[in-house]
C-alpha cells in the first residue's frame, strides 16, 4: 500500500504540475506580456508544494508509526503482564504479540496476548489508512492553496526558486545531522554503559571478558569490560599495517614522483588504483587464505610457533590495503612542491635523489605526514581484515606473532546477531565506537588541516 | 684586464678572438625544438669571461630558452631536443660522456621568481657546498656560507637570524639568497633569468650592484626584459627576435648604433 | 699559462677526490632510484599474488561435477493433485538404488546416496510442483554430486594421499569411481552460483540472495544520497556565503568522509533500528547506512565538477538575464553531469564493498531465498563472502573465492563505466 501512496504523491504533482502551467498559460493568453513568471515556474511551484511536504509527512509517518504503536500496545498491556516486567521481557511479550498478530503462532498464546496481537493488527491498519487519508487531504489542501495564490503578477519563480534553495540548504545540513546523530547515539549509548561499568574500570582495566552470565548465578556473572587489551590491539595491528605501508608507499611516490616518465606514470598509477579499490572483505579472505598460513609456514621454517591469526598477517595486510592511500597521497605532496624548488636544485648540480631527499622531502614533508596521519585513521578504524584475521580474544601484549584483538573486532562480535540494548556487553560496543570515533576524528581533523595548510603555503 | 689578475683558475688566459676578452661559453649552430615546434634556429654566440653578456628581446623570442641551454635545465623537460654545440672552456656540454651534475656546479643560475627552498638561510646556501662536499668541516662551511653571503651582500642583513626560514625574507632579499646560493659552490658562470622582475625598484637596484661587483669573478649571462636593466649592467648585449639571435655587440654599441633594423626598431621602442 | 685546449678540463674535475665523491652521489641516486622500483615491484607483486591466489582457489566454483540420475516419479509416493508433498526422500532413495543397481548391501547404497547432493529431494520437488506431469514418468536428471566428490573430481581431495589425512575413505572413492567409469559423472558450467540463493551445502549455494540485496540497497543508497548530494553540492558551491556556519559543514563533509564505516554501522544500528524501528536485515536499512557514506564522496565530486565549468558560462547566462537558479539548472548543472556521474558510480562502487555496516544491521542472515523487496531480510555480496569465508565446508572456500570474483567483476564494470563516462562525455576547458 505504501508503494501505490507514493506513486499517487507523484501522479499528484504532476496534475498539480499541469494545473500549475495551464493557470500560467491562461494568464498569458490573458494579459500579454505583463505576467511575472512563466507558466512552466507556476507549474513547478504547484508540483513542488503538493509533492515535497505530503512526502516528507508520509516519511516521517513511516518512521514513527511503529514506536507510536508499540507505546500504545504496551500502555494498552492489562497490569498481569506488565506489573514487575523488566524492559526486556516487556520487549519479549511485544515481539510475541507481533509474531501472533503476523500469524507465526508457535504455542499456544495466553488470551491476553490474543487480545493484544488482534489491537496491534487493528491498530496498524488504522494507522495506515490514517496516513492514505492524511496525504491525499494534504496533497489536496497544498493544490487548492497553490492555485488560489497564483495570478499574473505572482512571483512564481521566486516561489519556486526559494523552495529550492530551501532544499538545497535541507540537503547540506543533511551532512551536519548525520554527524550530531553519531555523536548522540554514540554518546547517549555510552553513558548507559557507563552508568553500569565504571569508566576508570573501561579505560584502564587490563582484563577484557564481556561476555555476560547466561544465569545469574553464573560464575564472573557481569563479565569484565577493561577495555586496554583492545587498545592496545588495535595499535599493535595499526603500526605493524604502517610499517609495511609507510616505506613502501614513501618509495614507491618518489619513483612515481621523480623517476618515471609519463608513460610508466600511466600504467603504475592506475594499478595501484585498482589495490585501494579492493573491498576490504577481500583483503581479510586474502589474509585468511593465504597471507596468514604463510606466515605459519614461515616461523615454523624457523622453529618458531605462530598464532594463525597473529597481529602480523593481520597487519601486514592491512598494510596492503593503506599503501595505495600513502603512495597517492605522498605523491600529491611532492607534486605539489613548486617547480621552482626542483630547478632551483638541480641547477645547483643537485643529482636527482639529492634533490629529493633534500629539498622535495622535507618541502613536502607536512603532505606525507598529513597522508600517514589520515592512513594511521584508516587502519584503526578498519574492520572486515581484523574481523576475518585477527583474534577474538583480547591478549595484552606487543609480540606481532600471537594474537590481538581490535575495538572494530570487539564491535562486531559483540553487535552480531541479535541484540537488545540493556545489557553492558552490547552497550560496550557503543563505547568503543565513540572511543575509535574520538580518536579517529582527532586524526582525520589533524591530517586536513596539516595537509590545508600545506596546500596553502605553495598556492 | 680582469683576466690577467686571475688566480683562481690559473687555466685561464685570454686566447686568440674577435672579442677583446677570452670566449667562455661558446654556442655554435644550436637549434632547439619543444616538441615539433622550433624554439631556436642556428644561434651562434661567444660570451666573453668575466663580463655580464645581456640577452635580450620580445617575450618569446627565445632568449629564456638559450640560457637554459648552457646549463642543461632543458633536459629537465621531457620534449625538449637541444642539436648543435655549446662549449664551455671549449669542452661540449652536450658530450654524452659529460656530467651535468658537475657542469651545473660550474654553471651557476638563478632564476625569475625567488626560489629559496623551504629551509633555513644557512642550510639554503650551505646547500649546494653539502652536496658537492667542498667543506671539509663545519667551521669550513660556515666560512662558505658567510664569504657567499658577503658577496651576495645579504650578509649584514641576516647575520643575525640565520637559522631562520629562507623563505620569510622579503623579494629582494630572497633574490639575492638566491645568488648567494649560487656563489656559495664556487661557479664559473652564472646564469640570471630575468632575476629582477618580480621586484621592486630599489631591490632591482641592489641586484644590480651586485651584479657589478660580481663581473669581477664571474661570467655573468643575464636575460632581461628591461633595455635599460641590459644597458645599465652589461658589457655585450645580444639580441633575440623570434627564435634567431639578430644581433651580438657591445651594449653601447646594440644601443646607439645597431646594425640590424630590427634592433634598432626594438631598442627605440617600436615593438616588443 | 697553459693554451686553451687545456682548459677543457678544469681543475675540479681533475681532482681525484671530487671524481670519487660524485661516484658516491650518483651511487646514492641510482639506490633510491632502485628502493623505489622495488617498492612499486612489490606493490604489484602483492596485487599479483592477491588476484592470483583468489583465481586460483576460486576458479574451480565456476564449474560443478554433476551425476546423472534416473528419477522415476512414483505417483505411490508424489500425488499428482499434492505434488508438493510428496515423498521425495523416498524418490531420491530409489534413484540411488538405480544408480547402483547390482548393489545390495544397505551400507554401500547408505554411502552411495551420500554422493547425490542432500538438496536433491528439493531439487526434484521444485520441478514436480512446476511441472506435475512428470508424476508417474521416469526420466534422467543432472543433479550436483555432495561437496567431498565435487572437491575429489577436481583434485582438490587427492587420491593417492594417506587414506586417513583425507575426508573419503578407499571405499567412497571407489565406488565413486565406478559412476565414472559408466560415464554418469560430468563437470559443466555453474549457473548455480549466480541463480541459486544461499544454501547450507556448498554444492548447491549461490549468490542471487545477496545480488538481489546489494542491488536493493544500491538503489535505496542511490535515491536518497544522488538528489541530496547534487543538492547539498551546489548550494555549498554556488549559493552558500563564506562565513564560520559553511566552514563548518565544509569541514564536516570532508570529515564525514573519513569515519570508519562500522561507525555508521552503530548509528544504523542505535538509529535507524533501534530508535524508528526499522526491520534487522532489510536493504531499506543498508542502502539508508550507506547513503550517509556515499553522500560526503557525491557532494565532494559534484563540487568539483561545479568548479570545472568556467565562470564565464555563468556570466554570459547571468547576462541575458537569467536568475541564478536558471543559470545552474540549465546551464551549470547539464555540464556538470558527467563529472557527477562518474563521480557518483565511484561513490555508489565503493558502497557495493562495504562490508562492516551492513553486519552491524543485520545483513549477514543465513537466508535461502532472494529478497522479495527493501524491507525484507536479505544479505549482500560483501556480506555473503563473509559468511562463507566463516563456513567450515571445504567446497566454500572455492566459494568464498568465486563471489569475490564476482564482485571484483561488478566493480570492474562499474568503474569501467565510469571511465567511460569521463572520457566520453567530459569536457576540457
Amino acid at each position: 500500500m505504501t508503494g501505490y501512496l507514493f506513486l499517487a504523491i507523484l501522479l499528484f504533482s504532476l496534475t498539480a504540475f499541469y494545473v500549475g502551467r495551464s493557470a500560467g498559460n491562461g494568464f498569458v493568453t490573458a494579459n500579454g506580456r505583463n505576467v511575472h513568471s512563466r507558466p512552466i515556474y507556476h507549474g513547478a511551484f504547484a508540483a513542488i508544494w503538493v509533492g515535497v511536504p505530503t512526502l516528507i509527512l508520509v516519511l516521517l509517518w513511516l518512521l514513527l508509526e511503529d514506536s507510536v504503536i508499540e507505546q500504545l500496545l504496551v500502555a494498552s498491556l492489562p497490569a498481569s503482564l506488565t506489573d514487575g516486567a523488566s524492559p526486556a521481557q516487556i520487549s519479549l511479550i511485544v515481539s510475541e504479540i507481533r509474531n501472533v498478530a503476523s500469524g507465526r503462532i508457535f504455542s499456544e498464546p495466553s488470551p491476553e496476548i490474543v487480545a493484544a496481537a488482534e489491537r496491534y493488527a487493528s491498530w496498524g491498519m488504522i494507522a495506515r489508512w490514517a496516513m492514505v487519508v492524511v496525504a491525499l487531504c494534504a496533497m489536496a489542501l497544498a493544490l487548492f492553496l497553490a492555485r488560489t495564490r497564483m495570478a499574473p503578477q505572482f512571483r512564481a519563480r521566486q516561489a519556486f526558486e526559494r523552495t529550492l534553495t530551501i532544499m538545497m540548504v535541507f540537503s547540506a545540513t543533511a551532512a551536519i545531522l548525520v554527524t550530531l546523530g553519531i555523536v548522540v547515539s554514540l554518546t547517549y549509548e555510552s553513558l548507559l554503559f557507563f552508568s553500569m561499568v565504571p569508566p576508570t574500570e573501561f579505560f584502564f582495566g587490563l582484563n577484557w571478558e564481556p561476555q555476560i552470565a547466561i544465569r545469574d548465578d553464573q560464575v564472573a556473572g557481569t563479565g569484565a569490560f577493561g577495555a586496554v587489551p583492545v587498545f592496545t590491539g588495535t595499535l599493535l595491528i595499526a603500526s605493524i599495517a604502517l610499517l609495511v605501508a609507510v616505506p613502501l608507499g614513501l618509495m614507491s611516490a618518489i619513483y612515481l614522483a621523480e623517476f618515471a616518465d609519463a608513460r610508466v606514470r600511466g600504467v603504475i598509477k592506475p594499478i595501484l588504483e585498482i589495490l585501494a579499490g579492493v573491498p576490504t572483505v577481500v583483503y581479510g579472505f586474502f589474509a585468511v587464505l593465504t597471507v596468514a598460513p604463510a606466515v605459519r609456514d614461515a616461523g615454523s621454517l624457523f622453529g618458531i610457533a605462530i598464532s594463525p591469526n597473529s597481529a602480523l598477517a593481520a597487519g601486514a595486510v592491512m598494510g596492503i590495503m593503506i599503501l595505495p592511500f600513502i603512495s597517492s597521497l605522498s605523491d600529491d605532496a611532492i607534486q605539489a612542491v613548486p617547480r621552482a624548488m626542483r630547478d632551483g636544485s638541480l641547477a645547483m648540480g643537485a643529482t636527482k635523489g639529492e634533490t629529493i631527499t633534500r629539498v622535495l622531502l622535507p618541502a613536502a614533508l607536512p603532505g606525507i605526514v598529513g597522508g600517514i596521519l589520515l592512513a594511521a585513521s584508516r587502519a584503526i578504524g578498519e574492520t572486515m581484515i581484523v574481523v576475518m584475521a585477527a583474534g577474538l580474544t583480547a591478549n595484552l601484549t606487543a609480540n606481532p606473532l600471537e594474537g590481538v584483538t581490535t575495538v572494530t573486532v570487539q564491535i562486531v562480535t559483540l553487535l552480531i546477531g541479535d541484540t537488545s540494548f540493556d545489557n553492558p556487553k552490547t552497550l560496550s560496543a557503543f563505547a568503543l565506537g565513540l572511543v575509535l570515533f574520538v580518536v579517529t576524528l582527532c586524526l582525520n581533523v589533524l591530517a586536513l588541516r596539516i595537509v590545508q595548510k600545506y596546500r596553502e603555503r605553495y598556492e | 684586464m680582469d683576466q690577467m689578475t686571475n688566480t683562481r683558475f690559473d687555466a685561464v688566459t685570454a686566447a686568440p678572438h674577435n672579442h677583446s676578452t677570452h670566449a667562455k661559453v661558446v654556442g655554435q649552430d644550436v637549434n632547439v625544438f619543444y616538441g615539433d615546434k622550433q624554439a631556436l634556429f642556428d644561434i651562434n654566440l661567444s660570451i666573453g669571461e668575466r663580463q655580464v653578456t645581456a640577452l635580450i628581446g620580445p617575450s618569446g623570442c627565445g632568449k629564456s630558452t638559450f640560457l637554459r641551454c648552457l646549463n642543461r635545465m632543458n633536459d629537465t623537460i621531457d620534449i625538449c631536443r637541444v642539436t648543435g654545440k655549446i662549449e664551455l672552456d671549449g669542452g661540449d656540454i652536450y658530450d654524452p660522456s659529460l656530467d651535468v651534475v658537475e657542469l651545473r656546479a660550474r654553471v651557476g643560475m638563478v632564476f625569475q621568481k625567488p626560489n629559496p627552498f623551504p629551509k633555513s638561510i644557512f642550510e639554503n646556501v650551505a646547500y649546494g657546498p653539502r652536496i658537492h662536499g667542498l667543506a671539509s668541516g663545519k667551521a669550513e662551511l660556515e666560512e662558505i656560507v658567510e664569504r657567499s653571503l658577503r658577496k651576495a651582500s645579504l650578509w649584514e642583513e641576516v647575520k643575525d637570524r640565520l637559522a631562520e626560514s629562507g623563505t620569510g625574507l622579503s623579494g629582494g632579499q630572497q633574490q639575492r639568497l638566491c645568488i648567494a646560493r649560487a656563489i656559495a659552490v664556487s661557479p664559473e658562470v652564472i646564469l640570471m633569468d630575468e632575476p629582477c622582475s618580480a621586484l621592486d625598484p630599489i631591490a632591482t637596484a641592489k641586484i644590480e650592484e651586485l651584479i657589478n661587483e660580481l663581473r669581477e669573478n664571474y661570467t655573468i649571462i643575464i636575460v632581461t626584459h628591461s633595455m635599460q636593466q641590459a644597458a645599465r649592467v652589461s658589457q655585450r648585449t645580444a639580441f633575440f627576435h623570434l627564435g634567431v639571435l639578430v644581433e651580438e655587440g657591445p651594449t653601447d654599441e646594440i644601443f646607439t648604433t645597431p646594425k640590424d633594423q630590427r634592433t634598432m626598431d626594438y631598442v627605440t621602442g617600436r615593438f616588443g | 699559462m697553459a693554451v686553451s685546449t687545456a682548459q677543457t678540463t678544469p681543475p675540479r674535475q681533475t681532482s681525484d677526490r671530487a671524481a670519487q665523491l660524485r661516484r658516491r652521489r650518483y651511487a646514492a641516486d641510482r639506490r633510491l632510484k632502485f628502493f623505489g622500483l622495488a617498492a612499486i615491484v612489490t606493490a604489484i607483486a602483492l596485487l599479483g599474488i592477491l588476484l592470483g591466489s583468489l583465481i586460483l582457489t576460486g576458479y574451480q566454483a565456476f564449474v560443478q561435477t554433476h551425476v546423472t540420475i534416473e528419477v522415476a516419479i512414483d505417483p505411490e509416493l508424489v500425488d499428482r493433485d499434492n505434488p508438493a508433498s510428496g515423498n521425495y526422500r523416498a524418490v531420491v532413495a530409489d534413484a540411488v538404488q538405480r544408480l547402483f543397481p547390482e548393489a545390495d548391501d544397505p551400507a554401500v547404497l547408505q554411502e552411495g546416496s551420500r554422493i547425490v547432493t542432500n538438496g536433491a529431494q528439493v531439487i526434484l520437488r521444485n520441478m514436480v510442483v512446476g511441472n506435475p506431469g512428470l508424476v508417474g514418468t521416469t526420466f534422467s536428471l543432472q543433479v550436483p554430486v555432495s561437496d567431498p566428490y565435487d572437491q575429489l573430481t577436481k583434485g582438490v581431495i587427492q587420491r593417492d594421499s594417506p587414506e586417513n589425512r583425507r575426508r573419503l575413505n578407499d571405499a567412497q572413492i571407489s565406488l565413486y569411481e565406478t559412476l565414472e567409469e559408466r560415464g554418469l559423472i560430468e563437470t559443466r558450467a555453474n549457473w548455480a552460483l549466480l541463480f541459486n540463493a544461499d544454501s547450507r551445502f556448498p554444492e548447491l549455494a549461490g549468490l542471487s540472495g545477496a545480488i538481489v540485496g546489494s542491488f536493493y540497497a544500491l538503489l535505496v543508497c542511490f535515491l536518497i544520497s544522488f538528489p541530496m548530494g547534487i543538492a547539498a553540492a551546489i548550494y555549498l558551491e554556488e549559493f552558500a556565503p563564506k562565513n564560520r556556519w559553511t566552514d563548518i559543514v565544509e569541514v564536516n563533509i570532508n570529515n564525514l568522509a573519513a569515519v570508519p564505516s562500522i561507525v555508521f554501522g552503530l548509528l544504523g544500528l542505535a538509529v535507524f533500528i533501534q530508535l524508528f524501528g526499522l526491520p534487522r536485515s532489510a536493504p531499506l536499512v543498508g542502502g539508508m547506512v550507506l547513503s550517509l557514506m556515499t553522500l560526503p564522496t557525491i557532494i565532494i565530486v559534484t563540487r568539483a565538477a561545479l568548479k570545472a565549468v568556467p565562470p564565464s558560462i555563468r556570466e554570459a547566462a547571468l547576462g541575458v538575464g537569467a536568475s541564478k537558479h536558471e543559470v545552474i539548472l540549465h546551464h551549470v548543472l547539464p555540464l556538470a553531469i558527467p563529472g557527477i556521474l562518474t563521480g557518483t558510480i565511484i561513490g555508489l562502487a565503493q558502497a557495493l564493498g562495504e562490508t562492516a555496516p551492513l553486519l552491524l544491521i543485520g545483513m549477514n542472515a543465513f537466508l535461502t531465498s532472494p529478497p522479495g523487496g527493501i524491507m525484507e531480510p536479505a544479505t549482500a555480496l560483501p556480506t555473503q563472502i563473509f559468511i562463507w569465508a566463516d563456513s567450515p565446508e571445504r567446497g566454500f572456500v572455492a566459494r568464498t573465492s568465486a563471489a569475490i570474483l564476482v564482485l571484483l567483476g561488478f566493480l570492474i564494470t562499474m568503474n569501467a563505466i565510469a571511465i567511460y563516462l569521463r572520457a566520453r562525455l567530459e569536457r576540457r576547458w
